[in-house]
């Protein structure tokens, strides 16, 4: 059949169930995206006939004889669309993964649904902005500038690759054509808990195009963890490539490779499995108790705390005296908080290709936050020589925490080992909710008391998370939940016990400010219920009690000593948030049935992860005079990217444009722990200054030895170096260089140890429906300490994004399990993640500090800001209806059951 | 999404050229439900667009929807001004979850036949007295009102190979009063409660409601009841325990939206006939 793509001409035909978006893809145009393949996210749309569509919709043999239009075909020629420009313009993306799909659409909008981009853009969802920049981009508003050679460092640069993304160029994972690639898909359990007696693979194998069927006698046997950290052990060994009992429904029991995905479906469904079910548990106050199934009968090789009661990991801290601090205090709050499994929900699916180059290595693509450390997993699993090994990824579509973990890369090695053909693995996005990771759910059972002025004598909590059915980061996050919610507060007297506990659940994982928010959603709301006690203000009562520089810093433990204050805006940003809630806010009138409140909330974050966290940058002059850049750490939206283009170009005196540079691949040899914790500023962001600041004086040494010029009297510029008043061009230097057998090229490292720390306060105004509960919010204010602020709009967008995915998490996000512990809303459709309607404009407010840590005085900025939202929302919504809710999400119905009568 | 057990499309540009169902069979429509899920049962897709019906009719008895008129289309439709019921219709596009993308593609009889407790076209149509034209395998044909052609949660009458040809909303209903309540959990979400109260020139009131149950449960009244008179009636027939239960919405909130919209619109169309009675 014949049809028109960006105004070429081809004649193809579809299989015939074959939708658009896979058509165009398979023809070449990998801008055109799959977020969910269900019509729900927008990011694969297209214009079909002149209107936009969604192209994972449209049965593609209803192309023919049309025009389709992708994001590579809007552009003319080298001119940019006008709105693709007001993307680049506004930066209106970070991970860029929903670009395409936005601009195609904000491009289609007639006057009339401009004006109304809450409704017209509800068919777009983006993760990562939070929306602010994209309405900037739709109403061209902008504040990016080029910035003046050796001034990087404190102003708007652009993201480096926003060109490539707002013309769908930028690659992600699988936006490769690969000869003669493989396809996996895996079979799932359909028990919660199972040991499989057999597997017939015969009716698998005869199906035309399957070339391999593996299971668990296929695979190796070496237990890991799918988490990836720094130091391994710190995560328990209690997972296999494929394993012979299954713990949730969802786990992997085998792997199809077939050369067509629809071959390899049809070879899950005719695998015959014989499972022999097992009694299974999905609630981890259950698990603990005796006589409950054991899901891991593991020995202490696997480091599991105490399998017999399911407990992988527990954490125990008692300071002073809990119970006098109690009968000391003049008001005490106990409750008890909930809060429910939520998805990262990044837009781009976990996937990887693997294959074996020409030496027999092993490559893997990935989507991966941490290509350093899942190579070294995968040498270990595979028993390889790391040298056999590479990992690498170019841009990654969100993460979150969603990929520190080796949830695809492991089989993927498998099936390219084992048939020797290149191979790709791509989740659908039914397969993130039931088989990938959720945040750790917790209950917070918290006790809090105060005397009357406004000084809190002790605090008591009690965590139980739910791992879920592999222990995945369930120690460390575990650990981190019992630390900055209440180190953050001078108390005399406190007491931790917290229980990570294995079910026959999905497993949970690393996410977004992992563990902080789910119990600062218990302290915070706890303080605020406090304050009201005895009469003070909550920010007040917040400045009484928290810590200041010099104080030590008390969770479960004793901050580590390299924990330091590096700097210290906390104080700052109480102030802010404190003045910005005074000024009235702006909105229509509401009518009587509208109840209103403030609250506010903080919350302290370490800014790297204890155990070390390395990085390298390789930095050199290239032949034009430009430079060349390899850094370890990773670009999945965090900006970071934009960030060392900054700190290099500021060190070398010269413009962000002339610093060029490659990432996360591991055959850029030295050793990076990955883009997680925050670490892509403060650590990576450190090697660069590092790497830069040796090439500098490597430069300027080896020009004054060629001009005969005294080294003080030599000075980098743009792109020279002037000797005493000689111009000599970077390139002229590289030159001269290279015919002395001189490397200009440094290398810089970064170690992760001392750390400091960051805050984050949240301030919402709400308006409460007391007919049907549903929440309005008026005004949202987060004020940061992110240290110095190397690119403001850039970190701003972070805490934007922060504050719109804890809103999700906050209004709408829960993964339900049903009674069978099956996910019951596998979909984006079940599962509301926020769309541009839902979310408020965030005035971002910054205190003034700079680190003696961070480059240039920067602290981290990812995580935090989601943290302390959902409490701080909690204290507005309590003050407006004076009830406490203290479950997750604030859905409008669950507002609504609790509101009093009306009278 | 890529539907891989699909092997056949079969594109019929008339009736009887509709091929003979056999198991495996599905009608498509738009498309849009039917790519967003797994299908591995379907063999075969039947397309309806290329039969060429046109997609809206409008004539002295009425509007008559083709099922494969799609949800831009049945949107952008300008009724004339005696139809006074019809901003209903531009009420009940919006109340889709799904963007204005999907109503580019998404048909009316999509929805219909999807039977969501949700779907904002069987609001509408049940609310307008909508009744559907199916076309049986043999040539025969069947009316049925909407309201019992929506039997449950993706439940309805059709039979094996029955087609959904189109619906006729008829010029009484078109030409009388109506209210519009929706809410949903999340902005423009999927409805957990969409009530529509209408009022027909003989001062006959009927109450639709959708959303909130499994299936729209249509309440009549010979006048504009009291408020009181309005809840014994909603409570009578829709117990506690008959309101639709999902991730959308809690049952008691749907109820409890359900009585308050059901006042709030009888007390707009009251309000309004005494305005015009002034």
């Amino acid at each position: 059949m014949s049809f028109t793509i960006n105004g070429k001409n081809f004649d193809d035909t579809p299989a015939p169930g074959q939708c658009l978006r896979t058509f165009l893809r398979q023809l070449g145009h990998f801008g055109v995206k799959k977020g969910c393949d269900a019509g729900d996210c927008g990011a694969c749309t297209v214009h079909l006939g002149g209107e936009p569509v969604h192209s994972c919709l449209v049965p593609a043999f209803r192309t023919e004889g049309h025009e389709v239009t992708t994001i590579e075909g809007l552009a003319d020629g080298n001119d940019l669309h006008p709105m693709q420009r007001a993307f680049l313009d506004a930066q209106g993306f970070q991970c860029g993964f929903c670009t395409a799909g936005m601009i195609m659409t904000a491009a289609s909008l007639n006057q009339a649904q401009r004006a109304d981009l809450a409704r017209s853009m509800k068919g777009n969802l983006c993760r990562c902005t939070g929306y602010r920049a994209i309405d900037d981009a739709i109403a061209g508003r902008y504040e990016t500038e080029a910035a003046k050679a050796g001034e990087g460092v404190g102003h708007n640069v652009p993201a480096p690759a926003g060109h490539a993304v707002v013309t769908g160029k930028a690659r992600f994972t699988l936006d490769v054509a690969v000869e003669g690639l493989q396809h996996i898909k895996l079979v799932r359990s359909p028990h919660a808990h199972a040991r499989i007696r057999a597997i017939d693979k015969t009716a698998a194998l005869a199906v035309p195009g399957v070339g391999a069927v593996l299971t668990f006698e296929d695979a190796p046997t070496a237990a890991f963890s799918t988490a990836r950290h720094e130091v391994r052990e710190i995560d328990v060994d209690d997972t296999k490539v494929l394993d012979n009992v299954v713990r949730f429904i969802g786990q992997r029991v085998a792997a199809i490779v077939a050369d067509s995905e629809a071959a390899a479906e049809e070879g899950c469904r005719k695998l015959i499995v014989d499972y022999d079910i097992l009694p299974a548990v999905f609630d981890p106050e259950h698990a603990m108790a005796d006589g409950a199934p054991v899901i891991h009968d593991k020995g202490k090789d696997s480091r599991i705390l105490d399998p017999k009661r399911n407990i992988v990991a527990d954490v125990h801290g008692n300071y002073g005296d809990v119970e006098a601090g109690f009968a000391a205090a003049d008001a005490v709050h106990e409750s008890t908080y909930v809060v429910p499994r939520v998805q990262h929900a990044h837009l781009e699916t976990l996937a990887a290709i693997a294959w074996l180059d020409d030496t027999g290595r092993l490559n893997v693509r990935s989507s991966t936050q941490v290509p350093f450390l899942t190579r070294q997993e995968l040498a270990r699993v595979f028993a390889l020589d790391e040298a056999k090994v590479r990992v690498l990824c170019e841009r990654v579509g969100g993460g979150f925490g969603a990929k520190q973990e080796m949830m695809v890369e492991d089989i993927a090695a498998l099936a390219a080992l084992k048939t020797g053909k290149p191979v790709k693995i791509e989740f659908t996005r039914e397969e993130q909710f039931i088989a990938a990771t959720t945040r750790h759910p917790m209950k917070v059972h918290i006790k809090i008391g105060a005397k009357r002025d406004g000084i809190l004598t002790a605090i008591q909590m009690h965590v139980v998370s739910n791992t879920g059915a592999y222990g995945n980061h369930g120690g460390p996050v575990l650990e981190h939940a019992c630390s900055a919610s209440i180190s953050v507060y001078r108390c005399p007297n406190k007491k931790v016990d917290g229980y990570a506990v294995y079910t026959n659940t999905v497993p949970a994982g690393a996410f977004r400010g992992y563990g902080l928010p789910q119990t600062s959603f218990a302290v915070e709301q706890a303080i605020d219920e406090v304050a009201r006690a005895i009469g003070i203000d909550g920010l007040e009562f917040r400045r009484r009690n928290v810590v200041k520089p010099g104080e030590p810093m008390i969770g479960a433990h004793v901050s580590p000593d390299d924990v330091i204050y590096g700097s210290y805006g906390l104080d700052q940003c109480l102030d802010l948030v404190d003045e910005a809630m005074r000024r009235p806010a702006t909105h229509d009138t509401l009518s009587a049935d509208w109840l209103t409140g403030q609250g506010a909330a903080l919350t302290m974050i370490d800014t790297v992860p204890p155990g070390g966290h390395y990085s390298d940058t390789h930095i050199w002059l290239e032949a034009d005079g430009g430079y060349g850049m390899t850094v370890g750490t990773a670009e999945f939206g965090n900006g970071t990217s934009t960030v060392h283009v900054q700190v290099a170009a500021t060190v070398l005196q010269t413009t962000p444009p002339r610093v060029r540079f490659t990432q996360s691949d591991t055959d850029h040899n030295g050793h990076d722990t990955g883009a997680y914790g925050s670490t892509g500023t403060v650590i990576a962001g450190r090697a660069t200054q590092a790497a830069a600041e040796a090439l500098r004086d490597t430069l300027l040494t080896f020009a004054a030895a060629h001009s005969g010029t005294a080294r003080e009297r030599c000075t980098l510029t743009e792109d020279a170096v002037l000797c005493a008043g000689k111009t000599f061009a970077l390139s002229e230097l590289h030159k001269a260089a290279q015919a002395a057998g001189i490397d200009l090229a440094t290398h810089g490292k970064a170690d992760g140890s001392p750390r400091s720390v960051a805050f984050n306060v949240q301030g919402f105004e709400v308006a409460v429906n007391r007919i049907s509960g549903e929440i309005k919010i008026l005004k949202s204010v987060q004020a940061a300490d992110a240290g110095f602020v190397i690119n403001p709009m850039q970190c701003r967008a972070q805490v934007e994004g922060g504050v719109a995915q804890a809103l999700g998490a906050a209004l709408f996000e829960e993964v339900m399990i049903d009674d069978h512990g099956r996910v019951a809303n596998p979909s984006f459709r079940n599962y509301h993640i926020p769309a541009f309607a839902d979310v408020p404009r965030t005035e971002v407010l910054f205190a003034k500090t700079s680190d003696r840590l961070g480059p240039f005085g920067a602290k981290s900025m990812s995580e935090s800001p989601y943290n302390p939202v959902a409490a701080a929302l909690g204290n507005a919504i309590r003050d407006a209806t004076g009830v406490r809710y203290t479950r997750l999400p604030f859905k409008p119905d669950r507002i609504q059951a609790q509101l009093p009568r009306l009278g | 999404m890529d539907l891989n057990t699909i092997s056949e499309i079969a594109r019929p540009t008339a009736r009887d050229a509709l091929p003979k169902w056999r198991v495996g069979d599905a009608y498509l429509g738009g498309g849009t439900w039917l790519f967003s899920e797994p299908q591995p049962r379907l063999k075969r897709l039947i397309d309806l667009t290329t039969l060429g019906w046109t997609p809206l009719t409008a004539s002295a008895d009425g509007l008559e929807i083709a099922a494969t008129c799609t949800v831009a289309q049945l949107d952008a439709f300008a009724p004339p001004p005696a139809w006074t019921a019809a901003p209903l219709i531009n009420q009940c596009c919006k109340a889709f979850l799904a963007s204005f993308k999907i109503w580019n593609t998404a048909t009316v009889g999509g929805n219909i036949c999807m039977s969501l407790p949700a779907g904002p076209m069987i609001s509408l149509t049940a609310a307008l007295d909508g009744v559907a034209l199916l076309w049986a395998q043999d040539g025969s044909a069947r009316r049925v009102p909407v309201t019992e052609f929506v039997t449950g949660p993706l439940r309805n009458v059709l039979q094996p190979g029955e087609v959904l040809r189109s619906i006729l909303l008829p010029i009484s209903a078109l030409s009388g009063r109506a209210a519009f309540r929706q809410i949903s959990l999340a902005n423009y979400g999927r409805s957990g409660a969409l009530v529509i109260g209408t009022l027909a020139a003989d001062g006959a009131f009927a109450l639709t409601v959708t959303a909130a149950t499994p299936r729209p449960i249509k309440l009549t009244f010979d006048t504009i009841p009291t408020t009181k008179d309005l809840q014994t009636r909603i409570d009578a027939e829709i117990p506690v325990g008959q309101w639709y239960d999902d991730i959308h919405g809690a049952p008691a909130w749907r109820r409890h939206m359900t009585l308050h919209f059901a006042q709030e619109i009888q007390e707009e169309i009251r309000d309004e006939l005494n305005g015009t009675a002034r």
